[in-house]
């Protein structure tokens, strides 16, 4: 008989002794330690949650933090590059006006001097023209030029018309004293005749005619007699000319004009 | 030719008799119980622990996760019962590695009454789970004709677990003890090697069949009530 009843019966009894044993010295004690563990790990893990979560709380408030920082530096330094592009821009204006003060008074200096010395080169113009005629009008003062002088002052008192020598007339007429011719130099006798008749004819007068000589006159004559004169000379020529070379001269140096040398146009002055 | 342990009789007094399956059993009772005793003497609650007290947590976390995977949904209250299953006929196989040791699960009584421990475990388990009513009603389903069927199923599954084991526990002990005589050398330990698997097979089969029938005996009405609460 392959089964022993009494065996089946302690071997039941013995399996369930087993079972007790087991219970009271594996599974409880190892159950137990798992869960002892299973808590502790959980703690752990709820502890690191809370860390990690104080964590990103921390990482948070630092990054807004440090938003704000790069916020109040990025205001702050565009406030200063506003006030440096201000006083840049003040400063260029500065300069800028410096510069244009330096160089309206560059220009007005240049100008000056410009003015000046076509005020010298106009004077010395003038002079050295002056001298230059003075000493040709000397140098050819004969008899021919004179002669030739008195013609044309005679032409041109017969030239007066109207209204003009009316009045010459009249004032030669009234006048107490004689009319006075005056010349460079002293008249030939023929030419003093001549020239005597030749006013007489014009203005029809029988009063006496004074030949007197002024030097400044340079190369003229002139009839003078009661607030009236009529007079011929190369000095108003030469008046004439040096007015024209002073307002040629003003023109060139007018602003915008230039203060270069003038464009040789072959006509001079 | 001896088929059993229970034949090798130490002591006898009647009824009453010491032979090689209860003195073996003891052995491997003791082994396990001095066993878990030493290592889970100062078990270890924080990360840190000892390499036999892993071996044991693994050991009762993997019946534990067996159980719940044969589907019952409270692993623990049934960890007692068949990881000892478990356990006892597994530490009984790996025994023979020992000289002269002669596994008890190879002794039809005792394949007996564990086949029994499981016989009135599964109803135990079901009236507590399901009430008395409850759980002898799961005998009369579909229908009271099926009342015989379900009586034999219950005696010839509890003969099929007793006779299966000791089937297989016995032939390989008896293999290796032909083979003994036959070629004493390097084929039985072979066949040993062979022999263990086969008992470590056998442990997880018999727990895990006393597994599936107690889910049988606490879910028998489960399913017909939650269709009749749909």
């Amino acid at each position: 008989m392959l089964i022993d009843w009494f065996t089946v019966i302690a071997q039941t009894l013995n399996f369930l002794i087993l079972v007790w044993l087991m219970k009271r010295f594996l599974y409880k004690p190892i159950l137990h330690a798992i869960d002892q563990r299973e808590k502790l790990i959980a703690t752990e893990l709820a502890d690191a949650y809370a860390t990690k979560s104080d964590a990103q709380k921390e990482r948070d408030e630092f990054q807004h933090k440090n938003e704000e920082f790069d916020r109040q530096r990025a205001a702050l330094l565009n406030k200063a590059m506003d006030e440096a592009q201000v006083e840049r821009q003040r400063l260029l204006d500065e300069a800028r006006q410096a510069a244009d003060d330096l160089s309206a008074e560059r220009q007005e200096n240049l100008r000056n001097d410009a003015r000046n010395l076509n005020q010298a080169i106009s004077r010395r113009t003038q002079q050295e023209v002056f001298a230059i005629s003075r000493k040709v009008l000397m140098d050819l003062a004969g008899s021919s030029l004179e002669e030739h002088m008195l013609d044309h002052f005679i032409s041109t008192l017969k030239a007066i018309k109207g209204e003009e020598k009316e009045k010459l007339t009249a004032a030669i007429k009234a006048t107490q004293h004689p009319v006075v011719i005056r010349t460079t130099s002293n008249l030939s006798a023929s030419l003093s005749a001549s020239t005597e008749h030749a006013i007489k004819e014009t203005f029809g007068m029988e009063s006496q005619i004074r030949f007197e000589t002024a030097s400044e006159l340079i190369s003229g004559i002139e009839l003078v007699t009661d607030g009236h004169k009529v007079a011929w000379s190369i000095a108003d020529y030469l008046k004439s000319m040096e007015s024209g070379i002073a307002e040629l001269l003003d023109d060139k140096t007018k602003p915008g004009a230039g203060v270069g040398p003038a464009p040789e146009d072959g006509h001079g002055a | 030719m001896r088929l059993s342990p229970d034949e090798i009789i130490f002591w006898q007094h009647g009824f009453i008799k010491l032979n090689a399956t209860i003195l073996f059993t003891w052995g491997v009772m003791l082994l396990l119980a001095v066993g878990s005793k030493l290592v889970t003497r100062k078990l270890s609650t924080d990360l840190n622990r000892t390499r036999w007290q892993n071996l044991l947590e693994i050991v009762v976390t993997a019946i534990m996760k067996q159980i719940e995977e044969v589907g019952l949904r409270n692993p623990k209250k049934y960890l007692g019962f068949l990881g000892t299953l478990f356990l006892f006929v597994a530490t009984a196989a790996l025994c023979t590695v020992i000289p002269g040791y002669e596994p008890p699960t190879g002794s039809l009584s005792t394949t007996v009454a564990l086949a029994l421990c499981v016989f009135v475990a599964v109803p135990l388990f079901g009236i507590e789970d399901q009430g008395v009513s409850g759980y002898l009603t799961s005998y009369v389903e579909p229908t009271v004709v099926m009342l015989p069927f379900n009586i034999i199923s219950e005696i010839s599954r509890t003969l099929a677990l007793a006779v299966r084991l000791f089937g297989n526990m016995m032939s390989g002990a008896m293999i290796i003890g032909i083979l003994l005589s036959i070629t004493p050398f390097i084929f039985p330990i072979v066949m040993t090697l062979l022999g263990l698997l086969t008992g470590m097979v056998q442990a997880y089969i018999f727990s895990i069949l006393a597994a599936v029938y107690i889910a049988a005996a606490t879910r028998a009405r489960k399913p017909r009530e939650q269709s009749s609460e749909a």
